[in-house]
């Protein structure tokens, strides 16, 4: 049970660390969709383990929405980009990502000691590699000038909340985590909507070109 | 009959988006969000009354309304009012303009009367959880509001706006899921229900009680426009059409705000009375540092609204750090002065950009001359925001600064009085500039005078005044004001 759910843990980190490490925007989106497949595992694992079937359609739910269809609504997103602006730039050069990703993972581990003190079973141990997940998919978000690959690096930060929510205390209550899944997937199609409203008035949906705006 | 009140906030602005969503933007509609507003602050006023006789109301356990968001309540459905009044005239002239379309006008009414019964809903869940997906609703609602001229600048400002605000907040929903941890393991069955958590605070495990007070003032820090991440603010409440900046401006920061006074209770109970001081100071002083420098050479009068509006987030973050019943009653009062104020403020400077076509401050001159009512409006309008007397942002920022020598922060409220007073001399000149002095002669000059529409003067002077009344005296409020920092100034 626990060599299964360390997996499934280990799925969510090698995969933020793959998105933080391509740059090819097809690549990144495919990752990513193999994270919310990840994600659904370890909370099919949760559920097993409690025999809950609550968490069991929780599973479910996470596996269509994260592994199905925000993939698909990212890949629309960057459906009706030219061939030359699938690639991403990113600010950092892939070494000094990846020593970066190391730096957070270790700070993360860190970070969550308390949350691990304070109930030592299996799923608490591996609240720190959510954290880390959440602290790479911020560096993607910062680091990353096109918007697909910015989008892609909010949900890596929502994938590694959720992990964490079920890690520690089997998630936040069905309400709240139905809101919280039906926000995220709003805030998705409205970045949608705007990156066809960038590839609009803009033709190019590079970050760079946003500095109409500044003081 | 309770529970049906204390709903009425939430439910009649979803009733009025419906209605606008099916009938569209019509002349048989325009008066729907004035007379939903006004439906909506009738009942904040009766559960006002309701909490202050028989104490916090409660809806199967998913709502509760204490005085404080009671006062919430007031403070948007108030706001609410005078944006109403003052929107149809404000889409008219966009219409005739050829600026938008009659589908955009519906498409605004509509996600206003959304945006107003999510704020509600912010202020009356009971569950942390539900405040959460509340504002981050609010985002999501507005992003289409913010760029809605489909401008390079407005699209520029809509991706800042939902990228920063989303994933600041993500943080607070991590902090949500930390603190439910501990909670959790403290064997008090609060949950994540806010009330129950002050209750059971002293329980819960300092360690990891400290990570989520972190990332939770944080994260509702971003939304309520408080520094380091307060980026998004300026663009989109520059952006965003006159309405909705005032309602952002006047509001949304407010309510957010009201999640890190909800968060600091739990934190004071958990960890003492320190700790989210020193987080909330830290804030306040770099919100108003921020605003002070890029006030000073400001050459957009909606951007200088907005930083505005940051410094006054900073001075509600001094005032919650200084903590206490004081303290908390005049970031209350603060709250509804200066949505008071900015409302009108932004409504004002949308009547400016349809008239002279130009936001920036250098391209309005003599405003005084051409358009006195509005000018004065305005004029006024700044005056309650530095503060002076007969407005109520004299009287909640006295109460702000006294409560901080009093707390034992004195330096930190003598380096924010220093920092009030630069961004009080650079509003004078800025808007001294706008009002004052002849109008330019020749080619891009602003054109013939026009009259106020009668709406938006009604909209302004209400808000004006009101502000005023309040500064003399706070008359019914002043008790459920007393409830509002009794629940939550526990500690000095």
């Amino acid at each position: 049970m626990v060599e299964v759910l360390n997996i499934a843990a280990g799925a969510l980190l090698l995969t933020a660390v793959l998105v933080l490490w391509r740059r090819e925007i097809a690549v990144i989106v495919r990752v990513f969709a193999l994270q919310g497949v990840a994600l659904a595992g370890l909370v099919a694992v949760l559920a097993w383990d409690e025999g809950s079937a609550e968490l069991a359609a929780v599973a479910a739910g996470l596996l269509v929405l994260r592994g199905g269809v925000l993939p698909w609504l990212l890949r629309r997103a960057i459906a009706g980009a030219a061939p030359g602006q699938r690639e991403s730039r990113p600010v950092l050069n892939v070494a000094a990502s990846l020593l970066a990703a190391a730096a957070l993972t270790l700070l993360a581990l860190a970070v969550s000691a308390p949350l691990v003190a304070l109930s030592p079973s299996p799923a608490a141990r591996a609240v720190p590699i959510a954290v880390a997940v959440v602290l790479i998919g911020f560096l993607v978000l910062v680091t990353r000038r096109h918007a697909v690959s910015q989008l892609v690096g909010f949900l890596l930060m929502d994938n590694g909340i959720t992990a964490a929510g079920f890690l520690t205390t089997s998630g936040i209550g069905l309400l709240v985590e139905v809101g919280v899944a039906l926000d995220v997937l709003l805030v998705v199609l409205v970045l949608q909507v705007l990156t066809g409203r960038m590839r609009e008035t803009f033709g190019d949906t590079d970050l760079d070109e946003l500095r109409e705006l500044h003081d | 009959m309770d529970i049906m009140l204390a709903v009425a906030p939430i439910v009649i602005p979803a009733l009025g988006a419906a209605v606008y969503a099916l009938a569209g933007w019509r002349r048989a509609t325009t008066s729907v969000a004035t007379v939903s507003a006004a439906l909506s602050l009738l009942a904040a006023a009766l559960v006002a009354g309701r909490v202050v006789a028989n104490g916090p109301l409660s809806v199967a356990g998913l709502l509760r309304v204490d005085a404080v968001g009671a006062f919430m309540l007031l403070v948007i459905t108030a706001i609410a009012v005078l944006v109403a009044v003052a929107t149809p005239a404000h889409l008219a002239a966009e219409l005739d303009a050829r600026r938008i379309s009659i589908r955009t006008a519906t498409w605004h009414a509509t996600l206003v009367q959304a945006f107003l019964a999510a704020m509600a809903l912010a202020v009356t869940a009971a569950d942390l959880g539900v405040l959460w997906v509340a504002l981050e609703a609010t985002t999501i609602i507005t992003a289409f509001l913010v760029g809605q001229r489909r401008t390079r600048a407005a699209v520029e400002a809509a991706w800042k706006y939902v990228v920063i605000c989303s994933s600041g907040i993500a943080l607070a929903l991590l902090g949500i899921v930390v603190l439910g941890h501990a909670s959790a393991h403290s064997a008090t069955g609060a949950g994540l229900d806010w009330a129950a958590l002050a209750g059971a605070a002293p329980q819960l495990d300092p360690g990891v009680t400290r990570i989520a007070v972190v990332l939770l003032i944080v994260g509702f820090g971003t939304k309520a426009g408080l520094a380091p991440l307060h980026a998004w603010l300026p663009d989109a409440h520059s952006q965003a059409p006159a309405p909705v900046s005032a309602l952002m401006s006047g509001v949304l920061l407010s309510v957010a705000f009201y999640a890190v006074l909800r968060v600091k209770v739990i934190a004071d109970g958990a960890l003492g009375a320190g700790f989210a001081r020193a987080l909330l100071i830290a804030a306040a002083l770099a919100s108003l540092l921020v605003a002070a420098s890029l006030l000073i050479a400001q050459r957009d009068y909606k951007r200088m609204l907005a930083y505005s509006s940051i410094e006054h987030m900073g001075l509600l973050a001094l005032g919650a750090a200084a903590g206490g019943p004081l303290a908390t009653a005049a970031v209350l009062l603060h709250v509804l002065g200066h949505g008071l104020a900015k409302s009108v403020l932004f409504l004002g400077a949308g009547r400016i950009l349809q008239t002279t076509g130009t936001s920036r401050i250098d391209g309005v001159r003599g405003l005084a001359t051409r358009q006195p009512a509005l000018a004065g409006a305005v004029g006024a309008g700044v005056l309650a925001l530095l503060g002076l007397p007969p407005f109520s942002l004299f009287a909640s920022e006295l109460g702000i600064v006294r409560a901080g020598f009093a707390a034992g922060i004195g330096w930190a409220t003598a380096a924010a009085t220093a920092l009030v007073v630069v961004i009080g001399a650079a509003l004078v000149t800025h808007t001294g500039r706008m009002l004052l002095g002849t109008a330019p002669e020749g080619p891009g000059a602003a054109p013939a005078p026009r009259p106020l529409p009668r709406c938006t003067a009604t909209a302004l002077i209400i808000g004006i005044v009101g502000c005023a009344v309040l500064g003399t005296t706070t008359g019914p409020l002043t008790v459920l004001l007393e409830h509002a920092a009794a629940t939550l100034g526990g500690t000095p």
